[in-house]
Order: C-alpha cells, then sequence, then structure tokens
C-alpha cells in the first residue's frame, strides 16, 4: 500500500509541475463558466431551475471533455514509461507492476478530481453569488454530476492503461485513444439512432437497448445526470430515461464495473509485459 | 569472501525463434567486480535483466540472494542496485525528489538522500530540475540511486559511456569502495580496455554465449597472445634483419622501426637479445591489451564455428 501511495505521489508531484493540473483546471473553469452565464440566457422563464440548466450543460460538457483529458493523461503511463527508458529502473525496484499501475490510477483520478471539483465548483459558486435561489434538489443533484464526472474520468483513465499497457509504442497508443474517445463520444450515439430508426422497433425492445446503452460508459453517464429529475425535464432525456429500467445506484455500479474491468485488464496484461 | 550473491544455471532465454542468452552458467561472489563484456547485442543486457528478474528465463534457474528475483518477492531486490544504460528520470522533477521517490519504494530513510547526492557530487544541483542536468550529471544520479541502501549487488549496464575521464575515475573509486565492503559489482561493457586493472574477472559473451570466464591474467595465459616488441635501429645499421629477430615473426613499421611478435615464453630472452645487440638504439614493450585479448576469443569462437 506504502508503494501505491509512493507512486501516486509521484504522479501527483509531476502533474503539479508539468501543470496538467493547472490546465485541466483552468480550461474545465472556464468552460464551466461560460456555459454558466450564456447557457442560462435563453431559457428566460420557463420554469428551469438554473442549477438544472448548468447541470445539463455541463453534463453534456464533460462527456466530451473528461474522457479526452482523461485519455490524454493516461494513455502515455506505461508505453511512455517504457520508451523514455524511466520503466526499467522504476521496475528494478522492490514495487510490484499492480502497485505501479494502481499507484498511477490513483495520482491520475486525483488530478482530475481536483480539476472537476474546483473547475465545476467555480461555476456554482458564481451562480449561487449572483444571488438566484438554488433548491437543496439541485445542489444534490450537481454533487452527484460532479461525483459521476470523476467516475466517467476513472473509466476512461483505465481504458488509457489497458491501451497504454497493449500498446508497442506511444505513437499506436495515442492513436487507440483518440478511437476509443471517437468511438464512445460520437459515433456510438449516432450508430444506435441511426439503427432505431432503420429497426422502428422490431427487433431492439426497449430491454435491448438498455443493454446497448448500459455498454457506453458516457451514455451511463449521460442517463444517470440527465435522465431524472428537475434536470431530465430541461434535458428532454426524460422520455427515454423513464423507460429505462436501472436505478442511478444500478448506474453508478455499470461506471465502477466500467473501471474495474479495464483496470484488471490493464494490469494483468502489463505483469506479462516483457522489457 | 566465498560466499555466492548471483548464480545463473543453464540460462537460457529466447525471443521467438532467436536466442538472446544461451545455456549460460555462472557464478558471482562477494567481493568480486567483474566485467561483462560483449558487443552490442551480445546477450549483455538481457543477462542483466534475466538476474532483475525483469524478464523471465525461458529454460534454467536465476537466483539472486538465494533468490528468484522474477517470483515476485522483493526482499532481494532492495539489496540490489542496479543503474541501467542510458539511465533517463522524469525531468519535471529535481534530482532530490527522484531519488527521494526511489528512496521510498526501497524502504531507505530519507537522510540518506541528502549524502549519496553529496557522494556523487550532485549536492548543488539537487533542487534543479533533472531536465536541465547533462548527461554526466544524470549518470551520476543513476549511479546514486543504485547506491541506496547499502546492495550487496550492484549491475551496472555500460556505466561509463559518455562520461567524461574525471567522472569516470572517480566512479571507479566509488566502485572500489563498494568491493571493498564485500558487495558484488558487475559491470558490462563493450570497451575491455578501460577496463583494465578494475575487474578482477572478466566474462566474455558473444551471441548469448559465455566465450571466456576468468582474471584477465588467466584469460592471458589461456589466450598466448604474443607480447609486441617494438625497437628502434641505430643511424647506420645495415645488416637488418639480425638472427635472433628472425627466430620470431616481426615486421617493419617505417624505416628504422621494426615491430616483433614475443611468445609469452621467448619474450625475457628476446629482450635480453634486443639489449646487447648494439643496433638498438630505444626499445617498448606492449603486452596485449585487452581489446586484443577480446578479439582473440571472439575470433577463436568464430573459427570453431
Amino acid at each position: 500500500m506504502k508503494n501505491v501511495l509512493t507512486v501516486a505521489g509521484k504522479e501527483i508531484q509531476e502533474g503539479l509541475r508539468n501543470r496538467w493540473v493547472l490546465a485541466t483546471t483552468v480550461l474545465l473553469a472556464a468552460l464551466a463558466l461560460t456555459l454558466t452565464f450564456l447557457g442560462s440566457a435563453p431559457t428566460g422563464n420557463v420554469g428551469a431551475k438554473p442549477l438544472d440548466v448548468v447541470i445539463v450543460s455541463l453534463s453534456s460538457l464533460t462527456i466530451f471533455l473528461v474522457p479526452l483529458i482523461a485519455l490524454l493523461i493516461a494513455h502515455d503511463a506505461i508505453v511512455g514509461e517504457a520508451e523514455r527508458g524511466t520503466l526499467l529502473l522504476l521496475l528494478s525496484y522492490p514495487v510490484g507492476r499492480w502497485q505501479v499501475i494502481l499507484g498511477k490510477f490513483v495520482g491520475h483520478l486525483a488530478i482530475l478530481a481536483v480539476a472537476t471539483i474546483v473547475g465545476y465548483g467555480a461555476a456554482a459558486v458564481a451562480l449561487a453569488a449572483t444571488g438566484v435561489a438554488i433548491g437543496i434538489q439541485s445542489w444534490l443533484a450537481f454533487l452527484s454530476m460532479i461525483l459521476s464526472s470523476i467516475l466517467l474520468g476513472a473509466v476512461f483513465v483505465s481504458l488509457g492503461y489497458l491501451v497504454s499497457a497493449l500498446a508497442g509504442e506511444r505513437g499506436t497508443a495515442g492513436g487507440i485513444a483518440i478511437g476509443i474517445w471517437l468511438l464512445f463520444v460520437l459515433i456510438y450515439d449516432m450508430a444506435m439512432l441511426g439503427l432505431l430508426v432503420v429497426d422502428q422497433g422490431r427487433i431492439i425492445t426497449a430491454g435491448l437497448l438498455n443493454v446497448l446503452l448500459l455498454l457506453n460508459p458516457t451514455d451511463v453517464y449521460r442517463l444517470l445526470n440527465i435522465g431524472s429529475g428537475g434536470a431530465g425535464a430541461v434535458s428532454g432525456m426524460g422520455g427515454i430515461a423513464q423507460n429505462f429500467a436501472l436505478s442511478p445506484a444500478a448506474l453508478a455500479a455499470a461506471l465502477v464495473a466500467w473501471t474495474l474491468l479495464p483496470l484488471t485488464a490493464a494490469a494483468l496484461v502489463f505483469s506479462r509485459r516483457e522489457l | 569472501m566465498t560466499t555466492e550473491t548471483v548464480r545463473l544455471s543453464e540460462v537460457t532465454k529466447s525471443y521467438g525463434k532467436q536466442n538472446a542468452v544461451k545455456d549460460v552458467s555462472c557464478a558471482l561472489r562477494e567481493g568480486e567486480t567483474v566485467a561483462l563484456v560483449g558487443h552490442n547485442g551480445a546477450g549483455k543486457t538481457t543477462l542483466i535483466k534475466l538476474m532483475l528478474g525483469l524478464v523471465r528465463p525461458s529454460a534454467g534457474k536465476v537466483s539472486v540472494l538465494g533468490e528468484d528475483p522474477a517470483a515476485g518477492e522483493f526482499a532481494a531486490r532492495r539489496r540490489l542496485g542496479f543503474l541501467p544504460e542510458n539511465v533517463s528520470f522524469n525531468m519535471a522533477l529535481t534530482g532530490r525528489e527522484t531519488l527521494r521517490f526511489y528512496a521510498r519504494l526501497k524502504r531507505v530513510p530519507l537522510a540518506a538522500v541528502s549524502l549519496l547526492l553529496d557522494r556523487v557530487g550532485l549536492t548543488e544541483a539537487a533542487d534543479r530540475r533533472v531536465g536541465t542536468y547533462s548527461k554526466g550529471m544524470r549518470q551520476r544520479l543513476g549511479l546514486s540511486q543504485a547506491l541506496l541502501g547499502e546492495p550487496r549487488v550492484l549491475l551496472f549496464d555500460e556505466p561509463t559511456t559518455g562520461l567524461d575521464p574525471a567522472l569516470r575515475s572517480s566512479f571507479y573509486r566509488i566502485v572500489r569502495e563498494l568491493r571493498d565492503k564485500g558487495a558484488t559489482v558487475l559491470l558490462s561493457s563493450h570497451a575491455l580496455n578501460e577496463l583494465e586493472g578494475k575487474a578482477d574477472r572478466v566474462i566474455i559473451v558473444d551471441r548469448g554465449i559465455r566465450i571466456a570466464d576468468g582474471s584477465i591474467d588467466e584469460l592471458r595465459n589461456i589466450a598466448r597472445l604474443p607480447t609486441r616488441i617494438r625497437v628502434r635501429l641505430a643511424d647506420g645499421a645495415a645488416d637488418w634483419p639480425e638472427g635472433w629477430v628472425n627466430a620470431h615473426p616481426w615486421r617493419r613499421i617505417n624505416g628504422q622501426t621494426l615491430e616483433i611478435d614475443a611468445r609469452p615464453e621467448d619474450k625475457v630472452m628476446l629482450l635480453r637479445s634486443a639489449a646487447d645487440a648494439g643496433t638498438v638504439a630505444d626499445m617498448d614493450v606492449l603486452p596485449p591489451t585487452l581489446d586484443e585479448l577480446y578479439a582473440h576469443f571472439l575470433a577463436q569462437k568464430e573459427a570453431a564455428r
């Protein structure tokens, strides 16, 4: 355990030093503040609660940005160190390979968590400072949005490690990481939409649709945040979500599974990798 | 003094059909400085990785400080120091932060960090980023991390490439200190001549096979390479070559200078004759260099193929 924390500490130290932490925090905060104030303008007085509107905008932002940042940090973790030659020395130390992966995971997740909490938190604080009334329900939804955003980051950090453990070169890992991002963030939903239009409900039942949504972590995240409550009404996702059988807890569990499976696979692949 | 620290028993490591190391057996002992010599790609680094447990042998057994290094046990690794070829570190951290990280992993008290940085002469640069370091400074930082925790076995892969002569001699001074404390030091190198007087024992590998193993003197005796005796003739010496030269192979370097190959047992006699001959103005004795010795063993191996 001490080794895990030592490796995590080094990752955080490096993240602070090469300004990854600063850059991601500033980026998320700037976009969140922009969305909060520009995005709330068109709603006018339709009865939507301001923070719910923010949750919808930030969730959409998260789906694009957080997986990208996570993959950017993670895809280099193993293959990059192997190529720079630092991995050889590290593994000659009394530290297990799974400890190296887990330590990096803890460190990278901490970086993402700080960026998300500070960046999105700034938006909420700024909104509250303008004097609008925000109910406790909205605050809870906002908190759950931040936590699930971190969880979504964890999913893609894990996927990035798996790519990094499998790839022989950094360039390959980068290419595959971009492919994964495109697949889950853009292509999957478009393909599914096309499928639903063509199928006209003949083969794809509600149950099958649920399974298909669970197979994409960004869809799980979307259902979790903008499928229910006040945010669901604003986003228009409520319709789909009502047909969706799974509870928020089950959706969160799906994200945890999406984190643990690739992470375990990455550790297994890494333990077999020869240097 | 004769306790074994590292033992390789009939170790083979193949990558696909390529044998990187083939059927190598050897034992390293306490207080011994061993040079592992071979061409680039001869299997030196693979042998070191086997000792570190970073790769598993395809056949045979590796034991380091009584442990199988690839088994995932860490007790032996805490007593092991390793300096990789072309050592590299994260550029963003300082030398001190880097060394503290490695000290934590090895469970070495952090107080040792400053002492070690001082020992390799990096105290002034300790709080600068590694990215600003020169090649020599990075190598010194690499050496300092290998020395963490007073290791019993040190594996140095091409330790002196890129070091200037002053750093080189301070490096060998540290190696001597380690040996005197009873550590096993393995130095891999492709430049043998530099190791003259530094290694107690030389292991020559070629294409994954151990082709020679012994002290430098032993290897000299086995190889029976001739000593070259270079004589410069006095002006006006006309009747060359004289009889005492003709019994040996010789060649003319230039008008005034001859080079004679003397077998080990003929050397003293030949020198005496040269000293007695009035026609010799100057004389140099060139014992076979380690490089020649190395070339000899490689050629012998080639001939036996």
